[in-house]
């Protein structure tokens, strides 16, 4: 694996007025590597993620993908937040777009592909995440498994050089995460470069590169899954890994 | 034997049907119907107000309402997005402007347009169709930027975030994505927006119209001096309805469509 850092993150610190929830995270990601972040609920670990393409913006610190600095205020962000996909939570489709237009829209208003390519590109994608047939369904129409995948294809459609994962399973029901997982665990397969914010341990046991422990705003411990999952070295990881899995 | 609840409540619904007819019933009697359509509805007078209240009354009607709403639509929006920028002094305009044309009567917006600014400044309204449209489409915009300000609000804030992390601009999300979204939820309350523009009309003939830009009401009054008798104002009424029942009926028809389709 070649080892180009896609993104990487120094002394990052967020507050929300008096509420510190960041307090200096270093993180490098590589090319083609899956990158989980784990942690209690209000470590900051979805604020870490959102402010990698500046959903947030950090108090302090720098944030760099690709060789830009996004925390530089000369950076034109939606440039490179076209490049850096991202899937949410509640799959924030566009609902009074079809399957197909939510994932041509971007690659139609951002990198002004022709209708036709577009539509070709979409068409391929929603296949390639298992969505036959449903090119023409608005999200309204779809479960919410097939909606996320429908999501994850409209971030393919911009080639981006990588995905932030925020909670993608968090809303689903419990039949319908697996599918959802599926597709991510493919895209791993295929080289993405991938940070992805879970509480899917299975999933990050079985497809991380490294898992990051986090908890009240700091990287507490990190390393590969068999590590850090399997036998954590700090006693904050250990609590919370029992409490997640013992239940 | 106690009446049971169900039992009573029945009995209760009978008896409002019941007096609602002998209401009416008494009504029908008390009022002398003969002297009621001699003063209101005169079938020689409804007549003698066709072609005119439709080729000139309802026509300069429609005219000031369209102009009213599509200036106000335009406007509206443009108040919207300044109340929402994260520009300041924006939204300190947007919010002033607002609160003033919403606070004065139209009737006053009116008279102080159409005849306050010619005399302060000189300059006159270049004809009466502009004199009463664009104190019309001012007040309707400061009450549509709130409409449509409540709509972008209602579009969940994962969609704005979802177009910024596609790479879209702030303005290109707005146009794209969150724009056509609140349109759907505004449609219900900007059809009554439009519906009340209808009848604010009304208010633009104490601007001194001349016969051709006369509006439904003025016509209406007009031809109460002419004939020395309500019909022609009742015949208006009905002009008024014929087009605003329409409108509200397909707001009606729009919303339970919405809602079925929610469900």
């Amino acid at each position: 694996m070649n080892t180009d850092v896609v993104v990487n993150i120094t002394n990052l610190n967020k507050s929300f007025g008096d509420n510190h929830v960041l307090r200096g995270i270093d993180l490098q990601v590589n090319r083609g590597e899956v990158v989980c972040i784990i942690g209690p609920s209000g470590s900051g670990k979805s604020t870490l993620l959102r402010c990698v393409n500046m959903l947030e913006t950090p108090t302090a610190g720098t944030v760099v993908v690709l060789g830009r600095e996004l925390t530089d205020i000369d950076c034109d962000l939606d440039e490179a937040r076209a490049h850096i996909g991202m899937v949410f939570q509640q799959f924030n489709l566009f609902p009074h777009m079809t399957a197909l237009e939510n994932v041509c829209v971007a690659q139609r208003k951002v990198l002004k592909r022709s209708a036709d390519e577009a539509a070709k590109i979409a068409h391929g994608l929603l296949a390639r995440v298992g969505l036959v047939e449903k090119d023409n369904a608005y999200p309204a129409q779809l479960s919410g498994g097939q909606q996320q995948r429908v999501a994850i294809a409209r971030s393919l459609a911009m080639n981006p050089d990588v995905i932030l994962f925020d909670e993608a399973t968090s809303a689903l029901d419990p039949e319908l995460v697996g599918e959802v997982l599926q597709v991510m665990q493919s895209l791993a397969q295929d080289g993405m470069t991938m940070l992805v914010v879970t509480h899917e341990m299975g999933f990050a046991k079985g497809v991380a590169d490294r898992v990051v422990f986090m908890d009240g705003g700091v990287i507490v411990e990190q390393g590969p899954p068999s590590q850090v999952i399997s036998s954590p070295v700090e006693e904050r990881t250990r609590a919370f890994l029992s409490s997640v899995l013992n239940h | 034997m106690a009446i049971s609840k169900r039992k009573k409540a029945q009995y209760r619904r009978i008896a409002v049907y019941v007096l609602s007819v002998v209401a009416l019933l008494a009504v029908a009697l008390v009022v002398d119907w003969g002297r009621l359509q001699s003063a209101m509805f005169q079938w020689d007078i409804v007549i003698e107000q066709f072609p005119g209240i439709l080729t000139n009354a309802a026509k300069n009607t429609i005219i000031f309402t369209i102009f009213g709403f599509a200036g106000g639509l335009s406007f509206g929006l443009l108040f919207a997005l300044m109340r929402l920028s994260t520009i300041r002094p924006y939204r300190w305009f947007a919010a002033t402007y607002i609160e003033i044309f919403r606070g004065i009567p139209l009737l006053v917006t009116l008279l102080i347009l159409g005849f306050g600014i010619p005399i302060a400044t000189g300059w006159h309204w270049p004809n009466p169709y502009v004199q009463g449209a664009v104190p019309l489409a001012l007040v309707a915009s400061a009450y549509m930027a709130e409409t449509i300000r409540a709509g972008i609000e209602a579009v969940p804030k994962g969609q704005m975030e979802a177009a910024r992390s596609l790479g879209m601009s702030y303005s290109r999300a707005m146009i794209t994505i969150i724009i056509p979204q609140a349109l759907r939820i505004i449609v219900p309350p900007l059809t009554n927006e439009f519906v009340l523009l209808i009848k604010d009309t009304s208010l633009i003939s104490v601007l001194g119209v001349t016969e051709g830009t006369r509006d439904l009401a003025r016509f209406g009054r007009d031809g109460v001096n002419h004939t020395a008798n309500a019909t022609p104002l009742i015949v208006a009424g009905l002009v008024y309805l014929a087009m605003t029942i329409p409108l509200t009926q397909l707001v009606a028809w729009m919303e339970r469509r919405a809602k079925a389709a929610s469900r």
